[in-house]
């Protein structure tokens, strides 16, 4: 049998080998195709007037008239900066307090501690948005336990309903986000914190270091770089703050400064069944979103090498 | 010198007592609020009101329970939750870990493409109408395929388990059953699947987790009760206490038990995931890991 034609089977044979792969493919690929691609086809009635009778590519082409609605409504200004508020105050309360739960846990010698304090601090990361609202609203209403009953001290009696008040709203948000959600998002510091070599420690201990002078100097720098990747990955989705949590938030008292971009993209499309004004909003938060992102990258690659793409 | 040891382990010493203390602070801070939500839904819903449920649960009634267990809703909730769990799990691992092999997969050309088709969905996407207006052209409203096709693909799930194929399968395994003619279904089904017992539970558990509380596709893509998972009812008797709230002359015995229903509500939807989280963590903490190590 001559080279060639052994070349040529073995050819063959990889392609019979590696159609499997795109069998294996195929199933995934028909997901993203159908339900992130297809949608992004239907982005064409933001610039239309879209009817249902006539269907997606039939209705009237408006252009941006749209966006120039939403730009000029009277909503406009709330709820960007609503939006704003809430989601730089979660990014800067938010952030650091994992970060001091990571070294507050690596400081704790007995292991049985350590485990349980790592245990009972990710409980609050598996209960469902829903429940966590329904608690905020019962604990946070008169006759709601401890914690009202502390609030309303140091208000000096004044705590009324919390959750009607829409100066608290950010607060109540950001806040209970940390209860949630600052054990599980510590796991990632305590994982590079735990690779840190003993020996540095030893040395340290060697020249006299006391802990915070280890925590300092060996613990705060040798979690820096994946802080700093975190802080610019969360910088990037600033405009695409909880949906759920804001929309099950929201009550006619605190909608002034509760209602955000997605929540109103939600109302106007499918509550009041506006399609193409709704789409066209949107679009423009997630144009915002693709291009901090695309930002937030850059920095990234330029300051860490460590980019998402 | 010697003074400046001593100095120093007293210091340290005083630094250990301040980081127990610290740490009793925070477990009091996290798990309180879930304590009080337990011991409220069987106390006297007067002496809750009136501030007298601190520590123990203090007049205990079931009533709470007794009225969820005479709601339809619950049962209908819980049926359909389970149902949802259960099949949108299945399909999401069938589909992750298939196209997370085929993406591990060192020879496959195109690899890069396709990659980049799929993290391109993760910074850009059609929008909520867009999306519901395809699932209204596909039939889907107020289906189970409305609840569980929409993120049936997790992105993140999808690099999670391509990192630990491309990590965890040996490459000569690979190699060396290519030599021999094993074709992927094969090597798919009788060497990779039986070494991913860790990354199957991984992201089972990051998909069963997030069925069972899932609640944006239910309240988009569903109209009709009978179809409403655990989380919907969770939001509705939540919200009839809302508008209950808003009006003072119902203050009285009718709100009162609704708060009880309401406590007994959150734990009723809350306690099977709280049950079995500490028993799985390390599966939890490992998808974690996993995940960070490609950033």
């Amino acid at each position: 049998m001559s080279y060639k034609g052994k070349a040529s089977r073995s050819r063959l044979r990889e392609l019979r080998r590696d159609y499997q792969i795109y069998l294996f493919l195929l199933p995934t690929i028909l997901y993203f195709i159908i339900f992130c691609y297809v949608p992004m086809g239907g982005i064409q009635i933001a610039f239309k007037e879209y009817s249902p009778m006539r269907g997606i590519s039939a209705s009237e082409w408006v252009g941006l008239d749209q966006f120039i609605r939403f730009f000029n409504s009277y909503q406009f200004r709330s709820v960007i900066l609503n939006t704003l508020e809430i989601s730089f105050y979660n990014l800067i309360a938010g952030f650091p307090i994992p970060i001091v739960l990571a070294l507050l846990i690596n400081q704790i010698n007995s292991s049985r501690l350590k485990k349980g304090l790592q245990t009972a601090t990710y409980a609050p990361h598996f209960i469902s948005v829903p429940a966590v609202v329904g608690m905020l609203v019962i604990m946070l209403s008169p006759g709601g336990g401890l914690l009202y009953n502390i609030i309303d001290f140091l208000t000096g009696g004044n705590a009324g309903v919390p959750m009607g008040k829409s100066g608290w709203f950010s607060t109540i948000y950001v806040v209970s986000g940390i209860w949630q959600h600052a054990g599980w998002d510590a796991i990632i510091y305590i994982a590079s914190l735990t690779g840190i070599s003993p020996d540095l420690y030893e040395a340290a201990e060697i020249d006299g270091a006391n802990k915070w002078q280890k925590i300092r100097y060996i613990d705060i720098p040798s979690i820096m770089p994946t802080a700093v990747i975190l802080l610019i990955m969360n910088a990037g989705r600033i405009m695409s703050v909880g949906f759920e949590k804001v929309l099950l938030m929201q009550n006619a008292m605190n909608l002034s400064r509760s209602e955000i971009i997605s929540t109103y993209v939600y109302k106007i499309g499918l509550i009041g069944m506006e399609f193409s004004y709704s789409t066209a909003i949107g679009l423009f938060n997630s144009l915002i979103n693709l291009l901090l992102m695309i930002l937030v990258n850059q920095i990234a690659k330029k300051y860490s090498n460590i980019s998402v793409w | 010198m010697a003074t400046a040891t001593n100095n120093r382990i007293r210091k340290d010493k005083g630094f250990n007592i301040a980081s127990w203390i610290i740490s009793a602070l925070i477990l009091i801070l996290v798990l309180y609020p879930i304590y009080f939500i337990l011991i409220a839904s069987i106390s006297n819903p007067d002496l809750t009101y009136a501030g007298k449920v601190y520590l123990v649960p203090k007049g205990i009634t079931f009533e709470g329970y007794r009225t969820l267990l005479q709601d339809a809703r619950t049962y209908v909730g819980y049926y359909n939750t389970i149902l949802y769990t259960a099949v949108g799990t299945l399909i999401s691992i069938c589909l992750t870990l298939t196209s997370g092999y085929a993406l591990s997969v060192p020879s496959f050309q195109g690899k890069r493409i396709i990659n980049f088709l799929i993290i391109f969905t993760m910074l850009f996407s059609g929008g909520l109408v867009p999306t519901y207006l395809l699932m209204q052209s596909l039939h889907m409203i107020d289906t189970i395929w409305g609840v569980v096709l929409p993120g049936a693909v997790g992105v993140w799930n999808l690099i999670i388990t391509r990192t630990f194929f491309e990590g965890n399968i040996p490459r000569e395994l690979f190699e060396s059953s290519q030599l021999d003619g094993c074709s992927h279904m094969r090597f798919f089904f009788s060497i990779v699947l039986p070494l991913s017992g860790v990354i199957i539970a991984v992201i089972a558990l990051f998909y069963g987790v997030n069925q069972w509380n899932g609640f944006f596709n239910a309240l988009i893509y569903l109209n009709n009760p009978n179809k409403f998972p655990l989380q919907l009812f969770l939001r509705e008797i939540l919200l009839q206490q809302e508008t209950m709230s808003m009006d003072p002359d119902l203050v009285g015995a009718m709100r009162y038990k609704a708060n009880l229903v309401k406590y007994a509500m959150i734990v009723v939807a809350s306690f099977p995931v709280l049950a079995i989280y500490p028993f799985l963590q390390k599966f939890f903490v490992k998808g974690v890991m996993i995940g960070s190590v490609k950033g």
